[in-house]
């Protein structure tokens, strides 16, 4: 309906976290009674768009207006005031609080000055009616409901806001099948009154099936929006990934099917997140683990760490058994098992703490000389591995927090490198850091895995999985639907198969 | 499950609370030699409602996820304030509570001011503030002394109609007329969702500094409340150290009887002012079955430890071992 005044329109937005462009000069228009799918790989640029929309976060440059009028969002309130609301991947419900007071935390029915409890209730029932769960209990708490119902009440919370735009980000990725349904029925009927959805789904046949049109997003910037139909799956997937890979990487060896395996879990399952993986790693080898954000590569690499609990099915190291009770048991595996974290600030670092403090944590015990402390072989080995990882510091006794981000990550690097693994998980560890360290750490690997360490890798970037690993393997909702190797080892399949596109073929 | 059931299992740490105390003070009052009369009651009460009072202020900020050092400072604040100005005729008695619950709702609400727009956190601004609000009562009574209106005082620790302790029935009317509207307002409200999840808070337009500011000015002024109740028991204010310490660290042990959970989100007032009779029951069952006070300390850990065990209980189901340092 492009006749109609645009309930969105963004005009040169950017959005940039440091020196890096999140979204660049990026226009963008949404009619009203129109579902507009929102495409691109991770990292395009999708979720910055949607919370500028939704005024989580501010444009560094550019426009918006809404129905015309020029808007300015400071936070979310005043978005949702002018009808532009958001159901967001990571829920933004209250867990101790009821579902009814959930969903209507902002403005409930009062009486008297006070919430009015009946009124509320029965407004609770009446919107979840609504979107066909009349099984929810308005007075559970929301703590107590599984996953999949919790994302219906996020949904039932925004249709109660009454919305002009509504955004669903990934809404559908935590539900069951009848309420998958269920949310399409409603998002068809709110076509039909004139609101206007943007959705941002992985799902292909989900947005063929049910959206306008489409926008397809890359590095940050728009590429192409057009109507469903006009381009075949396969010149979107062109679209998503674009030009060609710019980074160089190490030269990859000949696969050695002979090596031993260092690594081997048979049968994993953990609750919805890990389903029978089975998987080899051998001395030497890089192995990489793909698919879209959230398949389950974290658990899966928190699991062969230690840290889940109840999880079920076997890891061996070099053939024996490991019984993992947290991660001082890995570490202690006959091959020692090192993760570099994603998120150093939490799981990696002590920011406060100085870069040698930070770097021997890990293997403290190796300079425990009886009751003494041996503080000058400490200093000698922190200093050859940093300068060996080439850290770039101005001296050991600086808290941790006055390093960049790459030297951070080579700090996480440098602390696990100091235990002498012989296996490495890394669950993500490029993300955010600069082009040189990168390069950098793709060497570092390399070389690790030509002394022979076993390496799995987990990464976001599929470019970087391509180039780095000698195999990988794919997850989706929780289990490895395919592996890759040598020529079949590109970019296309990667997401095609992160995608699940020929899912149905796969089900078969 | 159905709406009772529903209501039931909400209310779970504060029905067990009433348990506990109600099963105590039946031993007590089985055991008192003289059994309960409206003098043992009103005794009984007296000194309960202040902890009771205390504890309900710590209440609040920790709902939000927060902390209230302060609330035995405001307490001691309040009692020598009042044994100033609360003194004269009825009247002018009257204008000096009124005076005394202001203090106390202004020291709350810079506690407020601080935790929110200073962004420090609630655990060392109170205990920066609380230093200051006891160094403010010091000066104001160097030593123990002073009087109180004693016609309001006699009231107030007395009974109604010769039966019903009145400190119990002040205690009833802060209930009703501020902690139940308090409970069903949107900023009430608010508290809650700021201490379940303060970012999911404000994602969903939740109002959640002026929830920080109104519980923390509120926690000021039920503190200040039973620094008056205080005063009116003993006649006298008195700038004391330990007590101060003591009635703050009480109210958090009452707080946590009651329920409520310190990473905040959960839990009630009311279940706070059951903790805080329980505590004071023990001393008072040690007294009936003429047990050294000395055992007091002991016997109120092992109870506060027990409770907190009970609140541990979730660690058994939790699947990812990063969350047990969340």
């Amino acid at each position: 309906m492009p006749d109609a005044l645009p309930i969105l329109e963004m005009k040169h937005v950017s959005k940039r976290y440091g020196g890096i462009a999140a979204l660049n000069e990026v226009d963008f228009v949404a009619y009203p009674g129109e579902i507009h799918a929102i495409l691109g790989e991770n990292g395009a640029g999708k979720s910055t768009l949607i919370k500028i929309a939704a005024g989580v976060t501010d444009p560094s440059e550019g426009e918006l207006y809404v129905e015309g009028k020029r808007v300015d969002f400071r936070n979310p309130t005043e978005a949702m005031a002018a009808g532009v609301v958001c159901v967001f991947q990571e829920l933004s419900l209250l867990p101790d609080l009821t579902v009814a007071d959930n969903l209507s935390i902002v403005a409930p029915p009062m009486r008297a000055g006070l919430i009015d409890a009946g009124a509320q209730r029965e407004r609770a029932r009446r919107l979840l009616a609504e979107i066909g769960c009349d099984d929810i209990h308005p007075l559970e708490l929301v703590r107590n409901l599984p996953l999949s119902r919790r994302q219906m009440v996020e949904i039932a919370k925004a249709l109660a806001k009454r919305p002009k735009l509504l955004i669903l980000d990934e809404a559908t990725s935590a539900l069951t099948a009848a309420d998958v349904e269920r949310v399409y029925t409603i998002i068809r009927r709110l076509r039909s009154e004139g609101v206007s959805i943007l959705y941002v789904s992985h799902r292909m046949h989900e947005i063929a099936a049910l959206a306008d049109c489409a926008t397809v997003f890359r590095n940050g910037r728009r590429i192409e929006t057009f109507r469903i139909g006009e381009r075949s799956m396969s010149a979107i997937v062109q679209m998503m990934i674009g030009r060609e890979m710019t980074h160089h990487y190490p030269d990859k060896p000949p696969a050695n099917p002979g090596a031993p395996v260092a690594l081997s879990a048979r049968n994993l399952s953990w609750g919805q997140q890990l389903r029978d993986i089975s998987l080899d790693v051998r001395k030497g080898e890089i192995v990489g683990l793909g698919g879209l954000d959230g398949q389950g590569q974290r658990s899966l690499l928190f699991a062969l760490f230690g840290v889940l609990k109840g999880v079920s099915g076997s890891v061996d190291v070099l053939g024996k058994p490991l019984r993992l009770s947290g991660p001082r048991s890995a570490m202690r595996a006959q091959l020692p098992i090192a993760l570099i974290p994603e998120d150093r600030k939490t799981e990696g670092l002590m920011l406060p703490m100085n870069i040698r403090d930070n770097i021997s944590l890990a293997s403290l015990s190796k300079f425990q000389k009886g009751l003494r402390f041996d503080r000058n072989s400490e200093h000698t080995a922190v200093e050859k591995i940093i300068k060996g990882l080439n850290i770039k510091i101005t001296e050991l006794a600086a808290a941790v927090s006055t390093l960049s981000g790459g030297n951070q990550q080579k700090v996480v690097l440098a602390k696990w490198l100091m235990t002498h693994p012989g296996i490495i998980l890394l669950n993500d560890p490029t993300r955010g850091i600069d082009v040189g360290t990168k390069q950098e750490v793709y060497r570092l690997l390399r070389d690790l895995a030509d002394s022979g360490v076993a390496v799995l890798f987990y990464s976001t970037d599929y470019a970087e999985l391509i180039g780095c690993c000698d195999r990988v393997l794919v997850m989706y909702d929780g289990r490895v639907t395919r592996e890759l190797a040598g020529l079949e080892l590109n970019e296309r399949n990667i997401i095609e198969t992160a995608l699940n596109v020929n899912d149905k073929e796969q089900a078969a | 499950m159905s709406t009772f059931g529903h209501r039931i299992a909400h209310n779970g740490g504060l029905l067990g609370a009433i348990a506990l105390f109600v099963v105590m003070f039946t031993i007590y009052t089985s055991n008192h030699p003289v059994g309960l009369t409206a003098a043992v009651a009103a005794t009984a009460a007296n000194k309960a409602v202040l902890l009771a009072l205390v504890a309900m202020a710590q209440t609040l900020p920790v709902l939000t996820r927060g902390l209230d050092l302060s609330v035995g400072m405001v307490f001691i604040l309040a009692n020598c304030l009042a044994s100033a100005i609360v003194v004269g005729t009825i009247g002018e008695g009257f204008l000096g509570i009124v005076a005394v619950l202001g203090v106390g709702a202004l020291a709350g609400l810079l506690n407020g001011a601080i935790v929110v727009w200073g962004r420090l956190q609630p655990i060392i601004t109170t205990l920066a503030t609380g230093a200051i609000y006891y160094g403010t009562a010091l000066f104001i009574r160097p030593g123990p002394g002073g009087d109180v209106q004693s016609d309001i005082a006699d009231f107030a620790t007395g009974q109604l109609f010769g039966v019903f302790p009145t400190s119990l029935a002040i205690l009833l009317a802060v209930v009703v007329f501020v902690w139940l509207p308090y409970r069903n307002s949107v900023l009430g409200r608010a508290a809650y969702a700021v201490g379940s999840n303060e970012q999911a808070a404000y994602m969903s337009g939740v109002p959640v500094q002026r929830a920080k500011l109104l519980a923390y000015t509120l926690a000021g002024l039920l503190a200040a409340l039973g620094g008056l109740m205080l005063t009116f028991n003993t006649y006298s204010g008195e700038a004391s150290s330990p007590i101060a310490g003591n009635y703050t660290l009480n109210s958090i042990a009452a707080v946590v009887i009651g329920g409520t959970s310190l990473f905040g989100g959960w839990g009630s007032a009311i279940g706070s002012i059951f903790g805080a009779f329980v505590l004071r029951t023990i001393e008072d069952l040690l007294f009936v079955f003429n047990l050294d006070p000395l055992w007091q300390p002991l016997f109120q850990g092992i109870v506060l430890l027990a409770a907190v065990s009970l609140g541990a209980v979730r660690i058994l189901r939790i699947r990812n071992r990063l969350e047990l340092f969340a």
